[in-house]
């Protein structure tokens, strides 16, 4: 596959399937393909190349109220039709639900967004095996406590997907991405430590900074050697963007139209109201170009959208689905994330939180004493998305008089969702884009409660 | 799946540009899952995924390519795409393959056999039970899912394999309400099983246990904060062995020095008191598997045995690389991924005497009953981990039900600090999945009753 171009053929099997609607039923086909190629390297040497080509479809059937879905991991003629005749069959046995239905264009144009990029999609081994190679080299490079890394990566994604219904949709997108990713371990004397650090991207415009995965992996695992457990006590914490984008999914999960329906939201009940410290704005916005998340249409094949969250602190809306959307009585919002194995539900695509004034070094001097938190551990073991509880293991640096100060290790810290948005009182000014579409930037939160020795 | 005259064409090609080993991995897997949720059958789902992936093998290199159509054609396009990525050395020049007998697990009652209708109803009774539990029950939802999957394994030692495996998962979550706002409980019940599984746990037994656990934490305090003493009861408990020392016994991470466990074989790592297996065998535990996705027979691996590190888990890389045996632990996610080493079903091995000694001797703790999953850090060995279940131990006896909360510790020092193991070993009855290296893979947990002296307890308590 050269995937240099949206694949209009996909398209055309999506039509083929739905054209075999009969009358009285809604049908909706879901044709996705993906080649991913991931090179990995370890001490100089290339230790894995992977070429993953994956293509499948989802048939989703309605009739009466009553849905059922089928997929298959392949597009093969026997393949599809099974999953035509698995999801019609599947549709009799489901509780008959006036929200269910397809989507329906309600004319919101989709944003034109760059698609894929010629030059990543045409990338060689040979280029990509120099990547990988760079992340690993810079890793090393960063200090002599480096003593090796667990793997060092380089992988490129050409995605391509198409939705066809009966009720008029007809759409189709198309990305690449880039991810360079490092697992670094670093020792000194019997203490061994490791972290991660990672970078994405989405065309070859700009040369990959690939050396700031391998460095920021070294960096992070560095300034962990030495840690001690802090004292329990009442705290502000600095979040690193990383982790601040650990706990934005979290809370975007939260605002999900389906969570909200089934009573599984802290904030059900909220909307207009204030359920954030004034300073925050949080939106989802796949229209964004600069998103790992972009994308053009959602998983129903309905135009992506801006959706504000939270704009000044005030609870402004949630994301649905087209059942949700309809169940909740609220305007779509053109959020339904799926893959060709499973049925559309409401999802956060890009979540970006609105940056501050103050870079990371002016809010460690605002903290002046308490933790830098760099990493968490436990995050969905230890929340309870329904009543807002979170307890999560961290680890970081202290922060004293202003200044980044010992590393901490075993410590966790305590809250719930809804105190600490109330409770963030700064944001970084420097966003950073994360793996999952997220565009995050240091957090501060006063109030925490740590607990350690 | 694939004729072996075909296979071993595939994997001649393979190894045309060199190359020290090739092995092709074909999968069909067909599954089914259904959902209820506030009364209503949400969902039903059917899926089919089938295809194959080859690998190639250079000195430390690895080339893997796969594709989903199993024609020869494109198996052996597949064969050229993984080995332009491991040139150079080798010398095989054709492979004969011999079938190895596999006793794949008998099930009784396929899950693909009975009635959609059937599934259905089964919901249906586990949602009565949970909800019948008392009006504080909000919601409850039900669900079951099941696969069958079928492999094949060729490889360039002439090995060829096929084993057929079904699993079974069936999970009831529920919401209860009361002065204190809402709270959840779950229970999951999975094996490698047929529909027979619920001839030993009715669909009604499950739903009360996740109702039951939801109304206890409504009466639930928050959990403390700080070190004390834990007592873990039998059965899910050995997640946390599975995260705080399976997961740094897996030969590619001691080899990448991404272990605790590196270069300690021999030494006394854990208390006298503690032995643990890694053992793909048990038919019908969540981790079984006759072969592993290698194609080699799982064993019984005894990894630590009376507190003294005996042995590593390997897949075939690894193993040959130190040329030594596998131990049937090279297991991968779908025919998508590669294989990397793995654990199956791992346990603490029995102790000796009464669980309730083991809480009649604590004056002062935490007992849990429940972990909701964790998370390790392979090079240093901290780990963390949700309590779904705990009560506070107060003289010696289990008193108050507590809230959600975290456990955390470091796991070379738990293992050496375990002052006490009961004679009660459990596996748990859902088992999870395990993920590394972004691939997730069953695997089964078990443990008697034993006591740590001291985790430290991350509660919301102010």
């Amino acid at each position: 596959m050269s995937g240099t171009a949206v694949d209009t053929s996909l398209v055309g099997l999506a039509e083929g399937v739905v054209a075999r609607a009969e009358p009285g039923e809604e049908l909706e086909a879901f044709v996705a393909r993906r080649r991913r190629t991931t090179v990995g390297v370890r001490k100089g040497e290339v230790e894995t190349v992977e070429q993953a080509t994956t293509a499948g479809i989802g048939v989703r059937v309605v009739v009466d109220g009553r849905q059922g879905f089928a997929y298959a991991g392949s597009l093969d003629d026997d393949a599809v039709a099974l999953a035509l005749a698995e999801a019609r069959d599947n549709a009799v046995f489901a509780t008959p639900d006036d929200a269910n239905g397809l989507a329906r264009p309600d004319g919101v144009v989709a944003v034109e967004l760059p698609g894929v990029d010629e030059a990543l999609a045409g990338i060689g081994t040979d280029r990509r095996i120099e990547l990988a190679l760079a992340i690993e080299r810079a890793a090393v490079a960063t200090d002599r406590r480096v003593t090796g890394l667990r793997s060092a990566s380089w992988s490129d994604v050409v995605a391509e997907s198409a939705v066809v219904t009966t009720t008029g949709v007809r759409a189709l997108d198309a990305a690449s991405f880039w991810s360079a990713s490092a697992d670094v371990l670093v020792g000194d004397g019997d203490e061994v430590q490791e972290s991660y650090g990672v970078r994405v991207g989405r065309s070859l415009d700009e040369e990959p900074d690939v050396e700031g995965a391998g460095r920021e992996g070294a960096e992070r695992a560095l300034a962990l050697l030495g840690a001690s457990q802090p004292a329990s006590r009442r705290v502000t914490v600095v979040l690193d963007p990383h982790v601040t984008g650990s706990f934005l999914s979290l809370i975007g999960q939260t605002l999900l139209g389906d969570a909200v329906l089934k009573g599984r939201s802290p904030f059900a009940d909220r909307l207009g109201e204030p359920i954030a410290a004034p300073g925050l704005t949080l939106v989802d916005d796949p229209t964004d170009p600069d998103s790992p998340g972009a994308g053009r249409v959602d998983g129903e094949g309905m135009a992506t959208r801006r959706n504000a969250l939270v704009e000044g602190g005030r609870l402004q809306g949630f994301l649905h689905s087209t059942w949700s959307a309809r169940r909740a009585g609220a305007t779509p919002t053109g959020s339904a994330v799926r893959d060709y194995a499973s049925t559309p539900r409401a999802g956060t695509q890009a979540l970006i939180l609105a940056t501050g004034e103050l870079d990371l070094e002016a809010l460690l001097a605002a903290a002046g004493d308490g933790i830098f938190v760099q990493g968490v551990s436990g995050l969905h073991s230890g929340t309870n998305p329904v009543s807002g509880d979170f307890s999560v293991g961290i680890s970081g640096r202290a922060i004293r008089n202003g200044a980044l100060a010992e590393p901490i290790r075993e410590a966790t810290i305590a809250s719930t969702l809804q105190r600490m948005l109330l409770d963030a009182v700064g944001v970084g000014s420097e966003r950073v884009w994360l793996p999952g579409g997220t565009g995050s930037a240091a957090l501060v939160i006063e109030g925490v409660s740590l607990s350690g020795s | 799946m694939i004729d072996s005259d075909v296979l071993e064409r595939v994997l001649g090609r393979a190894l045309q540009g060199g190359g020290s080993f090739a092995e092709v991995f074909a999968e069909d897997r067909r599954s089914s899952s259904a959902r209820l949720e506030d009364g209503r059958i949400e969902e039903l789902t059917s899926g089919a995924d089938r295809g194959a992936g080859v690998r190639v093998v250079v000195g430390e290199a690895t080339g893997y390519a796969h594709t989903a159509d199993l024609s020869e054609a494109s198996l052996l396009a597949a064969a050229e795409v993984a080995a332009a990525a491991a040139k150079g050395g080798g010398g095989i020049d054709e492979v004969t393959l011999t079938r190895r007998p596999v006793d794949s697990s008998p099930i009784r009652l396929r899950p693909e056999d009975i009635a959609k209708a059937d599934k259905v109803a089964l919901l249906r009774r586990a949602e009565e039970a949970a909800r019948g539990a008392g009006p504080s029950i909000r919601q409850a939802a039900v669900s079951v899912a099941d696969y069958r999957r079928r492999i094949l394994v060729a490889n360039s030692d002439g090995l060829l394999a096929e084993d057929d495996v079904t699993r079974l998962r069936f999970m009831v979550q529920c919401v209860a309400s009361g002065d204190t706002g809402m709270q959840t409980g779950h229970e999951i019940v999975s094996a490698t099983r047929g529909w027979e599984l619920f001839d030993d746990r009715s669909p009604e037994s499950i739903g009360e246990e996740a109702a039951r656990r939801a109304v206890l934490k409504l009466q639930a305090r928050p959990a403390p904060s700080g070190a004390m003493p834990v007592v873990i009861a039998a059965g899910i408990g050995g997640v946390l062995f599975h995260e705080a020392c399976g997961h740094g016994l897996e030969a590619d991470l001691v080899d990448k020095d991404a272990s605790v466990f590196a270069g300690r074989m021999g030494q006394q790592v854990a208390s006298p008191l503690v032995t643990i297996v890694d053992d793909g065998t048990p038919r019908g535990e969540w981790g079984h598997l006759a072969i592993d996705d290698e194609g080699y027979a799982t064993q019984q691996n005894v990894l630590i045995e009376d507190g003294v590190l005996t042995g590593y888990m390997w897949d075939r890389l690894r193993a040959d690389k130190h040329h030594r045996g596998g131990t049937g632990n090279g297991r991968r996610q779908t025919y998508r991924h590669l294989p990397m080493v793995r654990m199956t079903n791992t346990y603490l091995r029995a102790g000796s005497g009464d669980p309730d000694d083991v809480v009649a001797s604590t004056p002062r703790g935490i007992y849990v009953k429940q972990l909701t999953g964790g998370q390790v850090n392979t090079a240093t060995g901290d780990f963390v981990f949700g309590m779904g279940e705990s009560y506070l131990i107060e003289d010696g006896r289990i008193t108050e039900p507590l809230r959600e909360g975290n456990l955390i510790g470091n796991g070379p020092d738990v293992l050496r600090s375990i002052d006490a193991v009961a004679g009660d070993l459990e596996m748990a009855g859902g088992g999870g999945m395990c993920g590394k290296d972004g691939q997730s893979v069953p695997v089964g947990v078990g443990q008697p009753t034993l006591r740590v002296p001291s985790l430290t307890i991350g509660g919301t308590a102010a």
